[in-house]
């Protein structure tokens, strides 16, 4: 049993976890300012599907062009990083739909956030048979064109782990950051001191489809090379739970997502791994560990954490 | 007045749908008109068109309402895709081992099965197999929350993942017939089989798989609209979703009416396996749902939780996804994705209007 642990797992670790903590650091942003975010995986999509169509057209471009031997280096990272600003473009306009809804309209926001994940999955399947004749997926990309690994760690995953200071700073140490949670905990009050609550909650949300888009795009453009339907596959809601996990915290949310991205981590090894008959696991059971110990680890910690207290409930100003 | 109001929101969500939907399809470069035309054009034009719209919409009703009971409980119940996947093989599984199947194992026969009961008996089995799996697999979102207060969203999405798992290994490592390259059980007892429509009115042809399972779909309906309204239970169940906090002050549990309405909204969605299994296929396949149990979200909401509202939106529903085939077939570019993209408009725009129209 022990040789399934190795270095090569820690790796795959830092891999699983990467689009996790992406989304679970997106969600804590529009979370804290007290909008649900169950339209992660849709974000996600969002910018998955747009960073794979954006990185391979840039290809394409770029082998009809001739270009001069000063940028001709640079070609294949300009695809690659292009991809993934397209990409989190793509999840901050479509996180502003998802606000406008929540914020303006008041729409109960986890049905709305199930609009946007349905619409992630119907979207980018009409896109992608207009533009390559193929419902569900886009074209496979060429390996230099991925977003680069360094010393064995995708630039993302880097990006990644560097965030969760950067986050934790901007919640806790910033007025941005205050106010923020002001408005999560009690809008009316923060209002009352001169906070305009459904601007921060705006910001808020579209921040998160910024980085939700920026995990979605390491895994069409950087884990893997197309975009194939539905390819979170629940990571999204696996970002949630994490977050819950980490009480809405983003230290926390990093060791949370590490967690998951090791259960889902595990699965290469044991897929491989021979039973003492000689047989491998059935695939389906290597499969459900992340899904399975999701719903354990919810049940264990959700009483014990404590959700933002306005998160779910739309603001109206007092006249 | 007030059935005016009712409606309001949902046609403008559908009117809202065509709108969006027809802009996206002239980006893409296809004719909007044309490609409705064909979406909503291929249900109606003879007996085979109807019944092939209606065998779409009967699982359709089933999630619908399924989704429906769970929301007039506060409860958004995503699982029904699991819970119609778990019920369709234990129904299936209940087919075959007491309806008497002989399987042809490279030439050898072999009995797969327990006991042959009559069609008497095993029919009903088979139904209550599905609405008891379907519940079951309901009731687990229902007591993580009452228990634990753990989200039934993210628990069911989970549900969904592992329910799809699950079946898939006890198919393809027990129940398929060895050498069948499609991932599906072996067929259950012909005793088992259901009756099609077919059958009742002359001039429907034999193929078109809508059964009786659309009659079960609309006593369903009728079933449903007693319960939540006409019943003691019914009314507890929705006190707790218009108020929780009040109707636990009244004496009511909403504890025990999140379990109570994950485990009916289970059951409903696992009545889809009746049209499946017992009607259509004749199997378990595994790749049967075309993920119908997340349809029932946008029929639910498009009927305003009411099953009058279900069965009109499901119809709704159904003459769409019939006319996605045509729309594939005979537009440029278009797909039947578009159907999927409709939907979430619908969905969008219900949920946004929802406060508008209380008002």
């Amino acid at each position: 049993m022990l040789e399934i642990f190795s270095i090569a797992l820690i790796f795959a670790t830092i891999r699983s976890a990467t689009p996790l903590i992406f989304a679970a650091l997106g969600g804590m942003f529009s979370e804290r300012s007290g909008v649900i975010n169950i339209a992660l995986e849709g974000l996600m999509l969002a910018g998955a599907f747009t960073a794979a169509v954006t990185t391979y057209e840039l290809y394409e471009l770029q082998t009809k062009l001739d270009l001069p031997p000063s940028i001709a280096p640079f070609a294949p990272s300009i695809a690659a990083f292009g991809g993934l600003i397209a990409g989190v473009i793509a999840g901050a306009v479509l996180a502003f739909v998802y606000a406008i809804a929540c914020i303006k309209f008041e729409a109960d926001q986890v049905v709305a956030g199930f609009g946007i994940n349905i619409l992630m999955l119907g979207l980018p399947a009409l896109l992608s048979s207009k533009l390559y004749d193929s419902a569900g997926s886009t074209q496979q990309i060429k390996k230099a064109y991925l977003l680069p690994d360094l010393l064995g760690i995708n630039v993302a995953s880097f990006l990644a782990f560097l965030l969760v200071p950067i986050c934790w700073y901007v919640l806790y140490k910033t007025p941005f950051g205050l106010r923020l949670r002001a408005v999560g905990e009690n809008p009316a009050a923060a209002d009352a001191a001169g906070v305009g609550v459904l601007k921060l909650r705006y910001t808020a949300v579209v921040l998160s489809g910024v980085l939700a888009a920026a995990g979605g795009a390491y895994l069409s453009i950087g884990q893997s090379s197309l975009f194939t339907r539905g390819m979170t596959a629940g990571r999204g809601f696996i970002a949630l739970a994490a977050l819950i996990l980490a009480k809405w915290r983003p230290i926390q949310v990093l060791l949370a997502c590490l967690f998951f991205g090791f259960t889902e981590a595990l699965t290469i090894p044991l897929s491989n791994y021979r039973l003492a008959s000689g047989e491998t696991i059935p695939v389906q059971f290597v499969q459900i560990i992340p899904y399975v110990l999701t719903i354990i680890v919810l049940a264990g910690f959700v009483g014990l954490s404590r959700a933002p207290k306005a998160l779910g409930v739309p603001y109206r100003k007092e006249k | 007045m007030k059935i005016l109001r009712e409606i309001l929101s949902p046609l403008v969500a559908v009117i809202a749908a065509f709108v969006v939907g027809g802009i996206i399809v002239a980006l893409i470069g296809d004719n909007p008109f044309a490609t409705f035309g064909l979406l909503v054009g291929n249900s109606f034009g003879s007996l085979r068109d109807v019944g092939y719209m209606l065998f779409y919409a009967t699982p359709l009703i089933f999630t619908g309402l399924a989704v429906a009971v769970a929301f007039r409980c506060g409860l958004l119940n995503i699982g029904a895709e699991g819970q119609l996947y778990v019920a369709a093989f234990a129904t299936a599984w209940v087919g075959i081992k007491f309806g008497g199947t002989i399987v042809n194992v490279f030439g050898k026969e072999e009995n797969w099965s327990w006991m042959s009961l009559p069609a008497i008996l095993l029919v009903p089995l088979c139904i209550l197999t599905a609405i008891v799996a379907g519940g079951i697999w309901g009731a687990i979102p229902g007591i993580l929350k009452a228990k634990f207060g753990s989200h039934e969203v993210i628990n069911t999405i989970m549900l969904n993942f592992i329910a799809i798992a699950l079946v898939s290994y006890f198919t393809q490592y027990y129940y398929k017939v060895p050498g069948d390259a499609i991932l599906q059980t072996a067929p259950i007892g012909e005793a088992a089989h259901i009756p099609r429509i077919s059958q009742f009115i002359p001039g429907m042809p034999d193929f078109v798989p809508l059964s009786v399972a659309f009659l079960l779909a609309i006593l369903m309906c009728v079933l449903v609209y007693i319960f939540l309204w006409k019943t003691k239970w019914g009314y507890e169940l929705r006190a707790v979703g218009e108020n929780a906090s009040a109707a636990e002050y009244g004496g009511i549990s909403p504890k025990k009416q999140i379990i109570i309405a994950m485990t009916i909204s289970g059951g409903l969605a696992g009545m889809v396996a009746v049209g499946e299994v017992l009607g259509n296929r004749y199997l378990y396949y595994h790749d049967f749902s075309g993920e119908v149990g997340f349809l029932g979200i946008a029929v639910a909401l498009l009927g305003r939780n009411h099953p009058l509202g279900v069965f009109i939106a499901a119809l709704f529903f159904a003459i769409l996804l019939r006319g996605g085939i045509f729309v594939d077939a005979f537009t440029e570019y278009v797909s039947k994705d578009l159907v999927e993209v409709l939907q979430a408009v619908v969905i969008l725009f219900v949920a946004s209007l929802q406060r508008l129209s209380k008002k």
